[in-house]
Parts: structure tokens; sequence; C-alpha cells
């Protein structure tokens, strides 16, 4: 029943869009999405309902954040890195 | 090289270069550490995930990550199960997801009062109980369970005119209050929090921050990619390590501070929190949530007089007393513990509902192999 799945909305008429989770469409309700949503946009939905919006440029900080925090450990954090042992 | 113009296909963040460097960073902080630590995690969606990916094998040995109460279905209590039941048994149309079926009751579940005449069906969400509600003229059940992320669509639901032969029994949770009596455990050894992030999409960040600043234990918000579960686990040792309990957000594309207003607002505006038992863990202070006296009408426990604590009397199977589902979920046992796991209690054959449901940790763990410590 907990399953949050996110997936980008390809129509909308009124209160109910239509989200394709990359080739399963289904109907969403979109009454307590947390912003307005359009055609193209990214959401997450749980339970039949979009719960968020997802902005592209938080998908952006979402990469910055996995690089970062790979990356400081790359730079001599980790004991297994060759030289460092 | 970002990529930062592109976002990945199906949002899957699966980087094996970054998954094999945060690996080796959780290595390292739990090695720095230099002893036992556990953490708890409260969603069944982290377990299905960390099984899914295979994280389990990879953690460090000295790093035990324990399912709390995490799976709706597991804490739902059995007098709300069998008052369905009755209804059902006098001819009231249920409603309630797939996963509540087979949940022992106290003397059956939905499952066998279905076999044995009763009309009990599954749905996929509030939405499709309120359209089935809505061809009908009889009296129409919705056993409304789930935690708030759940609770949130039977708000949206009671707020868009609904008909009124539909009658909501509301077991909706309140994961934040149980988050609190986990923590007081006297016997817990958990030192951090991975805190569910689709939860908390709809509270928020914030709602952590007194239980932070009461229990100095650190919560860090994950989502449910690998890379998601992992950068959350290498940022709470890394509390742990450091000695501080802060609330961080590691699921940035999907949780603010703030949360969801308008969900918030829905969510409040149809339900008031209240004490109540969370199966085979503990009456949970303000752990429930009730709909306000404005929704009585549709309100279960208002049409049929329901008086779930005085819910006719059943006689308890034999094993259901050596059920170890309620030390599971409080983060004192393992599955593996379990004198009956994978024995007497299976899926086919559950003797508690931490089997039964897909989001249990039982479950879970018989389907992926999961074998424990011990």
């Amino acid at each position: 029943m907990c399953l949050g799945v996110p997936g980008k909305i390809v129509s909308i008429d009124d209160m109910l869009g239509v989200v394709d989770f990359w080739g399963v469409q289904r109907e969403v309700a979109l009454h307590i999405v947390d912003e307005p949503v359009a055609v193209g946009d990214y959401v997450l939905v749980h339970v039949g309902f979009a719960i968020r919006r997802i902005p592209p440029e938080d998908i952006a900080r979402t990469l910055e954040f996995f690089e970062e925090l790979s990356a400081e450990d790359l730079e001599g954090v980790s004991p297994k890195r060759e030289g460092t042992t | 090289m970002s990529g930062l113009d592109k976002p990945p296909r199906r949002l899957e963040f699966r980087d094996a270069a970054q998954g094999r460097a945060l690996r080796a960073r959780l290595d390292h902080a739990v090695e720095r550490l230099g002893r036992e630590v556990t953490l708890m995690h409260v969603c069944g969606s982290h377990e299905q995930a960390m099984a899914r990916y295979g994280l389990r094998a990879s953690f460090p040995r000295a790093l035990r990550v324990q399912m709390g109460p995490g799976c709706p279905v597991c804490v739902t209590d059995a007098p709300e199960i069998d008052a369905c039941i009755s209804l059902a048994a006098k001819g009231v149309r249920v409603l309630t997801f797939g996963d509540m079926l087979r949940v022992p009751g106290r003397a059956m579940s939905l499952d066998d009062a279905r076999a044995a005449g009763a009309r009990v069906e599954v749905v996929y969400g509030a939405n499709q109980a309120a359209r089935i509600a809505r061809e009908s003229s009889e009296p129409v059940l919705f056993f409304a369970t789930g935690f708030e992320t759940t609770a949130v669509a039977t708000a949206a639901l009671l707020l868009d005119d609904p008909p009124d032969n539909l009658v909501v029994l509301s077991a909706h949770k309140w994961v934040p209050a149980a988050m609190e009596v986990v923590a007081q455990v006297p016997e817990s050894r958990i030192e951090g929090f991975l805190a569910a992030g689709h939860a908390a999409t709809i509270t928020g960040f914030g709602v952590f921050e007194p239980f932070v600043e009461r229990y100095r234990l650190p919560v860090v918000v994950g989502g449910f990619e690998p890379l998601d579960i992992l950068s959350a686990l290498v940022l709470l040792v890394e509390q742990v390590a450091a000695g501080r309990s802060e609330v961080v957000n590691a699921y940035p594309r999907c949780v603010t501070r703030e949360g969801n207003r308008r969900a918030v607002e829905a969510l409040f505006n149809v339900f008031d929190t209240d004490d109540g038992d969370w199966r085979g863990i503990a009456r949970i202070p303000s752990g429930n949530l009730k709909l306000k006296k404005a929704f009585a009408r549709w309100d279960a426990r208002e049409r049929f007089g329901l008086e779930l604590a005085t819910a006719p009397p059943f006689e308890e199977r034999a094993s259901a007393s050596e059920c170890r589902c309620g030390a599971i979920m409080s983060g004192l046992s393992e599955p593996s513990d379990c004198q009956h796991f994978g024995k007497a209690c299976k899926p086919d054959a559950p003797v508690g509902a931490c089997m039964v449901s897909t989001e249990g940790a039982c479950r879970i763990w018989y389907e992926h192999g999961i074998e424990g410590r011990r």
C-alpha cells in the first residue's frame, strides 16, 4: 500500500491527470499535489494521488548530492583507497 | 561529469561507481566508530528496496539496520479487523487494500470471512472506494489503513463531496508518534533513524526536529533508490561517530522542511490524532488518526456504533501468543530470531502480521532468503 512511484504527467482534465510510469499509464488524482502541475512535469504518486511535483532543479540537486557524497570518499576518506591503507 | 541537464532514466539513481564509493564511505564510517551500531528504518518500502538491491549483504558486519514499526498492515490492531469481519458477516460490503485480507484477526482474517460468504473486496485506493460507493445505494465500508501518506488520500476523498453511503473505518496511523515510543524502549539499541521519504514528502522533515531535540538521536530522511539509502546510512553513521544528532534531508528531490502544506492541511481538517493500539507494540499516545466530529456521518464508529474495545471476544490461536512481531517492530528482535519464522510461520500460513504483508519484515526476509545474523 505504501508505495510512492515517480512518473510523468501526459494529460490533465481538471483534478484528474494521466501519469505515464515509463510505459504504464494510470489516472491520478491531483487534489493534494503541493503545487500546480502541467503536462510534462514529474510527480510522485502514492495510492492514486500525486503528492509532489518533482522539480527538475531538485532532480539536479539530487545528482549533485550523490556526486558530492561519493566524491568526498574518493578524495582520501576511504581506508580501502589505494595508497591509504 | 554531472549530467545535470538530463534527468536519469525513470528517475532511477543506481550509478554503480557512486554506489561503490558510498559503500566504501559507509565501511569507513563504521570502522572509525570501532563498535557495533544499530539503526532503525520505519518503512516497508525501505526493507523491500534493501532486499531487492541486495544492500543488506553489502553492509559492514558491525552495522545493524532494523525495521521498526514501518508496515501499516502489521500494526493494524486485531479488534479493528474483527470489527470489519463482524460488519461483513452482517452483510455490509467491505472494501480494503489487498494486503489487509490475510492479516489475522483474533479468530479469523477478512479472507477467511470472505471464504465463509462475507462480502470483502479489494481496492487500490480511496478514490476507487468512493467510485464503488457512488455506483451503489447500499452502505459501503472502506477499511482505511495506512500511515499519514495514505491517510492524506482518505482525507482528500472525504473533502471532495463523498457519497452518503460511504462509511470509513479509519485505522490510519501517525508514524512520528511511534518513533517516540520506540526511542523510549529501555532495551533499545537504536542510535539513529532512517525516516521514510514518502511520509516526509507529506509532513516535511521539520516534523522530526522536536524528536531529535528530545532524544538526541539523528534522523536522516531517505528515498528508495539504492543511492538514496546508502547516502542516508552514511549520513547516519557519520553523525553517530561524531556524536551529533541532527535532522538531515537525504531525499531532496521530494522532501522539504515544510512538506506538502496542502496535504497536511487536508489531513488535519479531517483527522485528529488519538491514542491507539499498535498491534504487538504498545498503546501509542497520538499514534492513531481518527475522523473529526464534522465527518461523523461517514465514520463507521459512529454509524455502526462500533466500540472496538468491547468487540466480541474471540479465542486466540495458540501460536499467536508466541509471535514476535511486536519485538521485531520495536527493534528488539530480527525476524530470524523468531522460532516460528520460516517454519510454522510462512506467507501461505502466517502466524503474525509481519509475515502477511509484502511490507512486513518477516515476509520480505522470507521471500528474499535473508537469514539474519544468528
